[in-house]
């Protein structure tokens, strides 16, 4: 048991730093949420399963679909759809 | 053992090609991409005027000496001054550090007596099998009060800056505004999970609000996780579906309702634990799920403010109205 914790805090390390070094903005947000599932699993680990529902609840689900949501919003993901229509229109100015 | 190579044989390897790239000899995408030469820029008479008033004011900002001094004065200082107030920061941090109890001395904050308290008495003070849920909501149920305003006032914040007035809105403006365009209508591999999983997180979440004083959980988690269940469901149905389910008037008066009725009874059980009276809700059993007085019915009101405001956040950034 001792072991796995230390395999997942090491793997907690490993997503905070991947994190901030992503350049793809979806990615980071996977990232984070993997960062919040394993924490999760940690707070089991710890005994407190209170926190472990909470924080698999809103730090891996609602918290990251916001993220979602805004960066849609933004035009950070681009939709596949539009990509075919911006090459449409390149094609076109060609 | 090497030998040289001759000329002809060395001009064909892919060292001599790649030095000749590197040393910029050989140009790759001449003779292979077709060149065109550049369109003449027409300018008419007012552009040529703006980009000439432009040239003027870019060489008078940049020959202003005293002005650029200024800037670079300040800029200076600027930097050393944020350099200041970061060391002022970390020094008045670090003072305040040095003030707190060190680690393992007897009278530390942490080993005081009201830990004790809850561990020892706080099955029989308030029926509920689960400690952290009988601390949050009975004991410290005025900070869990709090909370809940914290979340409500997130929400109207949340409409205040999002919600979109639709009367003043038409035709393509509203279509950008509004995010239905993006729903993956009808996908059916979402829609089939959907109608596996929303049921099951739904009833999930119901009974860990409803269970929160016999097993982890309570209100907050419960809440959350319901209103993933909803999110999921108009994720996969899109909003026409959600719209008969759930409108502003039902956020409106389930915020309300919810936080008026934690208010009032919190406020009785506040009211008669001050006075020296006796209260007259039944603790019950311990382990019944109706036991443990009011935190059953706290936790309804705090998940129910949960997950209307987990929704409204999730309509409201998808696209500003219910």
């Amino acid at each position: 048991m001792h072991i796995f914790q230390i395999l997942l805090l090491l793997f907690l390390v490993v997503c905070a730093i991947a994190v901030s070094f992503t350049r793809n903005l979806l990615n980071a947000i996977l990232v984070y949420m993997s960062f919040s599932l394993v924490m999760s699993v940690l707070w089991v680990c710890l005994e407190s399963p209170d926190l472990a529902i909470t924080e698999a609840a809103v730090g891996a689900g609602i918290t990251s679909l916001l993220f979602f949501a805004t960066l849609k919003k933004i035009h950070a993901i681009e939709v596949e759809k539009e990509k075919g229509e911006k090459e449409e229109a390149a094609d076109e100015q060609a | 053992m090497s030998r040289r190579k001759s000329d002809e044989a060395y001009e064909k390897t892919f060292a001599f090609k790649f030095f000749r790239w590197l040393s910029g000899e050989k140009d790759p995408y001449l003779d292979v991409v077709e060149m065109k030469p550049q369109k003449e820029t027409h300018l008419s008479e007012r552009m040529a005027r703006k980009y000439e008033m432009e040239k003027n004011q870019m060489v008078r900002q940049v020959y202003d000496l005293r002005r650029n001094k200024y800037v670079h004065l300040f800029e200076k200082t600027y930097k050393l001054a944020a350099i200041l107030f970061c060391i002022l920061l970390a020094i008045l941090l670090l003072y305040t550090v040095s003030y707190l109890p060190a680690t393992g001395e007897a009278n530390k904050a942490v080993n005081n007596e009201v830990s004790q308290r809850y561990i020892e008495s706080g099955l029989q003070e308030t029926g509920a099998v689960n400690i952290v849920t009988g601390m949050i909501l009975d004991y410290r149920a005025f900070d869990t009060f709090g909370e809940s305003n914290v979340l409500f006032v997130a929400t109207v914040t949340v409409l205040i800056l999002l919600h979109i007035n639709k009367k003043n809105m038409h035709g393509k403006k509203q279509a950008d505004e509004d995010d239905r365009k993006y729903e993956p209508k009808n996908d059916p591999i979402l829609q089939i999970g959907a109608t596996i999983l929303v049921p099951v997180i739904i009833l999930f979440g119901i009974y860990i609000i409803l269970n929160g004083h016999l097993s982890p959980g309570g209100g907050f988690s419960g809440g959350a996780v319901i209103g993933a269940g909803l999110i999921l469901y108009l994720n996969a149905f899109g909003f026409e579906k959600t719209e008969k389910l759930f409108s502003e008037k039902t956020q409106k008066w389930v915020s309300f309702g919810a936080l008026t009725t934690y208010c009032l009874a919190k406020s009785y059980s506040f009211f008669t634990g001050a006075n020296h009276l006796e209260s007259h809700i039944p603790l019950g059993t311990p382990g019944h799920i109706l036991s443990s007085g009011l935190i059953l019915l706290l936790n309804i009101c705090v998940g129910m403010v949960v997950a209307c405001t987990m929704y409204t956040f999730y309509v409201m950034f998808r696209k500003g109205d219910f």
